[in-house]
């Protein structure tokens, strides 16, 4: 290999301190905490801890509301993505401009509108009301907080499948067409293929801070509903249990190491389409 | 007719995106401290948000602690970048791959994890603790924008630079700098976004007493909103307005097809 005079290995050295102190250390800590128990020995009570009744309710209800609201996402993303590729230039820079706004807005307070817009004295029961029509109870259910999520984490959808149906040659979509394929065809044998890597980036995008939020749920479902995000929190800032809490949290890292892989499995640009 | 689907379909996306917004604008010139009933223009919620001293003292943290970060990151990030050709392919491998660990993990992982690592070492959680950890996400972002910014031609450029005569740090600075330079100024941006916009991982590092937009808007949520809130919404909502008219007009100039790459 010729050497390269510009790279010098010390200025690798502030990087390696970083991921040793901020990222691999840290880890540990919570596999420690995870396998100790309140006494200091090792223990795997924590991480059995998961499958009391209540922990694996909110465990399944996150699942539940998580997958929901990644496939709302996507089927509301995908032809936004197709439509964006398919618009012109200046159209499409406006829409992209368009998408990204709200993400630059607090998201607790995206969150906070919604709380605005549902609440019992709120927006849409004023609406409701003024049209003859009773009160609704839209706050507190895990219908909002599907909403909450959907409107919290769409663009983390549409930007990447945005990202790589945009680079699709039109070439090969024409191809199809002179050799036959119908509409469908087109789309299930040539687009939907490859636009696999910014579908399943987007789908891990979506998913897994749906999966682990506390904070949707705690804003918009009231504190009356519990996802396994609520029971982590409240181990570590209610209960003051570490040991508890950080075993869940292992339990629940199993779930982000499946999404991981899967999306090591399908992207090949090594995280560049995340950004 | 296939426009017209698209053009109502926009239309719609636009709505859901932009109604609660819109809504949180309109409200923060209410009057009454009702969520429905508009009882007149007023600016008072405005002047409540700005006599609040902790509403004050959490922006300054917010944008201290983002400055700061994404200069940080910055440095660590660009350096990691020009290292790494250096060491062997097996060992950049793993430092990518654990350099994309924060990114990809849930933040309540990372957050909880840096809090334990914090009891470990016995550091008090405060600014220091937040801004440390605000560096630790940031880090991956700064990699990842500078590195597709490396090539085989600056080091042949810099050779060059070398052989006619000039010192290091003079063809760094006139050859590696600037073909890095759109990356590096990506990434802090990236990043500066990223920390301002951050909750959970900073819930989890601070402590008690202090407090960013974020953290205290958690808590004034929790107690009962506050038209005040909304306040600071619309605000938020023009300055963002504004900053990204103003580096797309930017970038629009330099070359038109940059839209999509502030993402």
């Amino acid at each position: 290999m010729k050497t390269n005079l510009i790279a010098k290995k010390p200025y690798i050295t502030p990087f390696v301190i970083w991921i040793i102190a901020g990222t691999i250390i840290p880890l540990i800590s919570i596999a420690y905490y995870g396998f100790t128990s309140k006494d200091g020995g090792f223990t795997f009570a924590n991480i059995i801890a998961m499958f009391r009744p209540d922990h694996m309710q909110a465990l399944g209800l996150s699942l539940l509301l998580a997958f929901v609201s990644t496939a709302i996402c996507l089927i509301i993303a995908f032809p936004m993505a197709m439509i964006l590729r398919e618009s012109k230039f200046g159209k499409q820079g406006f829409l992209i401009f368009i998408i990204i706004l709200p993400m630059w807005m607090n998201f607790l307070l995206r969150t906070m509108a919604w709380q605005v817009l549902l609440e019992r004295q709120g927006v849409i029961n004023a609406i409701i009301t003024a049209v003859g029509l009773p009160r609704q109870e839209l706050m507190n259910t895990p219908g909002a907080i599907v909403l909450g999520m959907v409107y919290d984490f769409l663009p983390f959808m549409i930007l990447p499948i945005y990202n790589t149906v945009s680079k699709i040659d039109n070439s090969m979509i024409e191809a199809a067409y002179d050799l036959g394929a119908s509409k469908k065809t087109a789309y299930t044998k040539v687009i939907l293929p490859l636009s696999v890597p910014g579908i399943v980036s987007g789908i891990t995008m979506v998913f897994i801070p749906a999966l682990t939020t506390f904070v949707i749920s705690n804003m918009l479902g009231g504190g009356k509903i519990n996802l396994i995000g609520n029971i982590i929190e409240q181990e570590f800032t209610i209960n003051s249990n570490w040991y508890l809490g950080s075993g869940l949290s292992l339990v629940m890292m199993v779930f982000i190491i499946i999404s991981m892989l899967l999306l090591q499995k399908f992207d090949k640009t090594g995280g560049a389409n995340l950004i | 007719m296939k426009k017209a689907i698209g053009r109502i379909y926009i239309l719609i996306i636009m709505l859901f995106l932009y109604l609660p917004i819109l809504t949180l604008i309109v409200l923060s010139f209410n009057d009454a401290k009702s969520m429905s009933v508009w009882t007149g223009f007023s600016l008072h919620w405005y002047e409540e948000l700005f006599q609040s001293r902790l509403m004050m003292g959490a922006i300054v943290n917010t944008f201290s602690i983002a400055i700061l970060a994404a200069l940080i990151a910055t440095i660590v990030g660009t350096m990691a970048v020009l290292g790494m050709p250096a060491l062997r392919s097996r060992t950049e491998n793993v430092l990518m791959g654990i350099n994309n660990i924060p990114m990809l993990n849930a933040d309540i992982v990372t957050g909880i994890a840096l809090m334990l690592f914090f009891l470990m070492i016995g550091a008090p959680r405060g600014y220091t603790t937040i801004l440390f950890s605000h560096t630790v996400f940031c880090v991956p972002y700064v990699v990842l924008s500078v590195r597709p910014r490396v090539n085989k031609n600056t080091n042949k450029l810099y050779e060059a630079a070398l052989d006619l005569g000039a010192s290091e740090s003079y063809a760094f600075r006139k050859i590696v700098l600037p073909e890095l330079w759109p990356g590096i100024t990506s990434g802090f941006l990236l990043s500066f976004t990223m920390s301002v916009d951050d909750f959970i991982i900073t819930y989890f590092t601070r402590g008690a007493g202090i407090n960013t937009i974020s953290t205290l808007i958690y808590s004034e949520v929790k107690i009962g909103i506050r038209p005040s809130l909304f306040a600071l919404s619309t605000i938020i909502f023009v300055v963002a307005l504004l900053v990204l008219l103003i580096v797309n007009i930017r970038q629009d100039r330099a070359e038109r097809n940059a839209l999509a790459d502030i993402y």
